[in-house]
């Protein structure tokens, strides 16, 4: 191994020394205070213009997506499910035992290792934000959203997100991250895709390819 | 008004009749035109090629002929984008202050032909007429330089007679570039290749843009191939008029 | 040990690669066609955005900042990297880089690791060098994966293999993943990458991942990108190694709210790309056990103190200006005989071997400034190349053959000539004798000797006129108030 302390100095010093004089911390806390930010930060649409942009941009990357008032979740999630032919789930800890319709197989991801994972049907899931202008979901390693791979390996994701958790534009979702950022957080736009061939943007390579998204209004 | 026509170099030598129509247009608008025998060049060729302190005396020579001139009308977006893109930048690179204060004061006073016309006379209509299929190409320098917009297609579109089509993608480059058209004179041909195709394309008569640099390119290919698209400039499609066999 | 450099490829001068490459029809088709496809995506979504020159502003501040600060930041990203429980490690080159991730690959005894796409392991050549030390490395983006099953070289530093259509993937495809049944819709090839590479990320142990930003306040590190490769690579193994260049850290958490907008957009034409893994270091039940960002620095720092051409390092990797520049559309990427193709790679590669390797790439462009337009963080590509250029002049000076070469004695004598009027119009006099030596019989200039040769390949060139501007001005009867001649005595 290298000596890296020596790779260190080397490095710093040569930044310092291309960059002539230095600032101290408060001299450059004023400078970034300074960048101009004009862009647009707050969104500016009603509630039900705002969900309609949301669903829309999810459907046009080809997720589904239904709207159900907050009593009805536990039977959404049966219908989409049934629909769909999934019954091995696998749920994070701290998903709302009222979401769990009777009758399917549900198991808390936390127990499985990967390969277990592999072979589940799916996977059902909550948010902790979502943003309209761009169709994203926002998860992180926290209640009713779990590790990061419980959303990724199962082929198939259901994800529940409120009214409430949406947001507009980027910026206000990071409004509310900014707070929580030791999580491990995962923005997720449509389910996986590529266009690395021909520039066709298909469905589906690694991630889930196959999203539904249960809007809660 | 008093105009000041820098001509540039490159039209003085190759493109003569385009200086006559820039003078003609003006007159007909009732302006005087005077020119300034002291000029030479802008300096872009060396400045682009990376010969900047080559280009650094052509530029002083242009500040100096030109330092109390009312206002400066150059038939060449390239041109004028070579000065207010990079000419206080040169006077800075050589550390010479009074230079680039000098320049500071000249700039606001020197257009493009087109613009200066719509810009700054406020004339779209020049009266002129020119009974031929036409296509306008924009010119790298007129679209993200000096930001011409429509102003030249405003111009054209008051021409008797002058049936304007539209080029497909109109502002990629035709491929000239100056020295690149020789030191990367592969790609530069297959770019001009697919200029020329949507030129072709349109079924005009003639191909106009701002600039005669590109025209030259373009004329090269054009004619090589043995086409018969001629290429003109703007300002010889503005100058004509009805009683013009052009 | 292989030390070699790999973010320049070989000592063939762009033309030459170019003319080569324009041979190719199937590449040029390729290249066309995908960069007319992500151009027309781009302007679409970018389009959509009324704020769009407000975020470009931002975005350029915000990486103009982090560079100008750039030790401070690094620092600052070290400690609370570390503080989260990853470990840093600085490289001063590639060398110094291969050894450090070799090392910890080793130490975990793994004879295998799984790669997401990342241009500063190319960079670095770091897959001939672990392969060198018996470790197999794995592609497991798409288009990389194509590219090293293919024995390519990527072309595109978003969309590596985008000089490859369909049926070329097909044929890579079932050759080295045994399928002679395989279909070619892009679903067939990338359900047979699924496949291929599904039972891989559940037993590999080692990934090796770049990183599009690094977060200085928290030490977290940010990876956009598509097919959830990134995510299994992530998340799946116990130890994971981020190579990382040394410029890609920004100030804030927050700031990547500019460039989740503008990358997106740029690089694929998407609102938001499929996937951004966002985490700080090792986090307990959710990820590897072991995390390592390796910074390299590998003739970064130096082109910090160039203030014309730092703007460079400002770069998001977004690859837009690839996809709107025309040259690059002639030629697609492995003209440039380089990881970092397209205008940003005619300024980065050069650079990035201080100014010894790529010197033809600075004159690999037509200065049409759509790379500038289009450019997330505002680089100013054509203003930077225009300075290369002249430092390359100005080296060139002072050598023999520099100096006296056909270049430099013509732009001397145009310089010369341009000093003065009187001069100039005596060369234009000169001119329309001399040229009776080169103007054929049809009246036009088709072949022009030595140098200027290459104009005359494909085009005619118009003849002097009998009568310059200024001769036909001098002799122009002065009437009443039109026409004055002002003679300027002549600055010499």
């Amino acid at each position: 191994m290298s000596n890296s302390s020596d790779a260190r100095t080397a490095i710093l010093n040569s930044i310092r020394s291309a960059l002539g004089r230095s600032m101290d911390a408060s001299g450059i806390a004023a400078e970034y205070d300074a960048i101009p930010r004009a862009y647009k930060r707050e969104g500016t649409l009603g509630r039900d213009a705002l969900m309609d942009l949301f669903a829309h941009r999810l459907a046009e990357y080809d997720a589904g997506v239904t709207r159900c008032s907050v009593e009805k979740i536990s039977e959404e999630i049966a219908r989409i499910l049934e629909a769909r032919g999934r019954r091995k789930i696998a749920i994070p800890g701290g998903l709302p035992d009222g979401w769990l319709p009777k009758g399917l197989d549900f198991e808390v991801g936390t127990h499985f290792d990967d390969y277990q994972l592999d072979r589940m049907d799916g996977v059902l899931t909550g948010c902790t934000v979502a943003i309209a202008a761009t169709g994203s979901i926002v998860l992180q390693n926290a209640a009713a959203q779990g590790p990061r791979i419980l959303s990724l390996v199962p082929d198939y994701h259901l994800c529940v997100v409120f009214a409430e958790q949406v947001v507009e534009t980027v910026p206000e979702s990071f409004a509310q991250l900014d707070g929580m950022s030791a999580l491990p957080t995962t923005f997720f736009s449509g389910p996986s895709a590529t266009a690395d061939i021909e520039m066709t943007r298909i469905k589906g390579v690694h991630g889930p390819r196959f999203l539904d998204v249960v809007l809660v209004v | 008004m008093r105009v000041s026509l820098f001509i540039t170099c490159y039209n003085d030598t190759l493109f003569p009749e385009t200086g006559k129509s820039v003078v003609r247009v003006l007159e007909r608008l009732g302006h005087t035109v005077e020119f300034r025998a002291g000029q030479t060049c802008c300096g872009q060729m060396h400045w682009n090629t990376g010969y900047l302190n080559e280009a650094v005396p052509i530029l002083r020579h242009f500040v100096e002929v030109y330092r109390d001139a009312e206002t400066i009308v150059v038939p060449s977006s390239s041109c004028v984008s070579m000065m207010r893109d990079h000419y206080l930048k040169a006077a800075e690179s050589v550390g010479d202050m009074r230079l680039a204060a000098d320049v500071q004061a000249l700039l606001p006073r020197i257009y493009e032909f087109t613009e200066f016309l719509v810009k700054k006379l406020g004339v779209e209509d020049v009266g002129a007429t020119y009974p031929h299929k036409v296509t306008f190409h924009t010119s790298c320098h007129s679209e993200r330089s000096l930001h011409l917009g429509d102003i030249p297609i405003r111009l054209l579109k008051q021409v008797r007679g002058l049936q304007l089509l539209k080029l497909e993608n109109p502002q990629e480059c035709c491929g000239f570039g100056g020295t690149f058209s020789i030191k990367n004179a592969d790609v530069s041909s297959a770019m001009l290749a697919d200029k020329v195709r949507t030129v072709l394309n349109t079924g005009a008569e003639v191909c106009t843009a701002v600039d005669n640099s590109c025209l030259m390119h373009l004329y090269g290919s054009l004619h090589r191939q043995r086409t018969f698209v001629r290429t003109a400039h703007i300002a010889e499609i503005l100058a004509s008029t009805a009683g013009d066999r052009a | 040990m292989t030390t070699q450099e790999q973010a320049h490829w070989s000592d063939r001068d762009f033309p030459e690669a170019a003319k080569e490459l324009l041979q190719d029809s199937q590449i040029r088709s390729n290249v066309r066609h995908a960069t007319n496809v992500i151009q027309a995506k781009r302007n679409n979504v970018v389009g959509e955005l009324s704020d769009w020159q407000q975020l470009r502003d931002a975005g350029a501040a915000i990486r103009a900042h982090s560079l100008a600060h750039l030790h401070f930041y690094l620092a600052q990203f070290e400690e609370a990297c570390t503080r989260a429980g990853g470990q840093v490690h600085w490289a001063r080159d590639s060398a110094e880089a291969n050894r450090i991730i070799l090392g910890l690959i080793q130490k975990h005894d793994a004879k295998e690791v799984i790669k997401i796409k990342t241009m500063t392991s190319e960079e670095i050549g770091l897959n001939q060098n672990l392969e060198a030390n018996g470790i197999h490395p794995i592609e497991t983006d798409l288009a990389e994966l194509i590219i090293q099953l293919g024995h390519d070289k990527p072309s595109h530093f978003v969309v590596p293999a985008l000089h490859k259509n369909r049926q070329e993937v097909r044929e890579i495809f079932k050759r080295e993943m045994n399928l002679p049944d395989l279909g070619e819709r892009p679903e067939d090839l990338a359900s047979a990458a699924r496949t291929y590479l599904r039972e891989k990320y559940l037993r590999v142990k080692v990934a090796v991942s770049g990183a599009n930003f690094l977060i200085a306040e928290n030490g977290a590190v940010c990876i956009v990108e598509s097919e959830g490769n990134g995510r299994m690579c992530l998340t799946l193994p116990d130890v994971l190694i981020s190579l990382v260049g040394i410029e890609k850290v920004l100030p804030k958490y927050r700031d990547m709210e500019v460039f989740l907008q503008t990358l997106p957009r740029s690089a694929t034409g998407e609102r938001m790309n499929p996937y951004n893994s966002i985490w700080t270091g090792v986090h307990e039940g959710d990820g590897p056990k072991e995390f390592h960002v390796v910074l390299l620095d590998n003739r970064r720092s130096p082109i910090l103190g160039d203030a014309e051409s730092r703007q460079t390092l400002q770069c998001i990797r977004c690859a837009a200006c690839l996809n709107v520049c025309p040259v690059y559309h002639q030629t697609g990427g492995h003209a440039y005989e380089s990881v970092y193709a397209g205008p940003i790679g005619a300024i980065l590669t050069p650079q990035l071997h201080s100014m010894t390797e790529g010197r033809s790439l600075p004159y690999a462009s037509s200065l049409c400034g759509a790379c500038y337009e289009v450019c997330p963080v505002k680089i100013n590509i054509p203003e930077v190349l225009i300075h290369l250029r002249g430092k390359i002049v100005e080296e060139d000076q002072k050598t023999f053959s520099g100096k006296f070469g056909m270049w430099n004695m013509g732009m001397q004598a145009a310089a010369f000539l341009f000093a003065s009027s009187s001069r100039l119009s005596l060369a234009q006099h000169l001119g329309q004798i001399g040229q009776k030596l080169v103007v054929s019989q049809n009246g036009v200039i088709e072949r022009l000797p030595s140098m200027l040769s290459g104009w005359t390949q494909t085009r005619d060139l118009m003849p002097l006129p009998d009568q310059t501007f200024r001769d036909w001005w001098a002799q122009r009867k002065p009437s009443a108030d039109h026409g004055i001649v002002k003679e300027e005595s002549d600055v010499e």
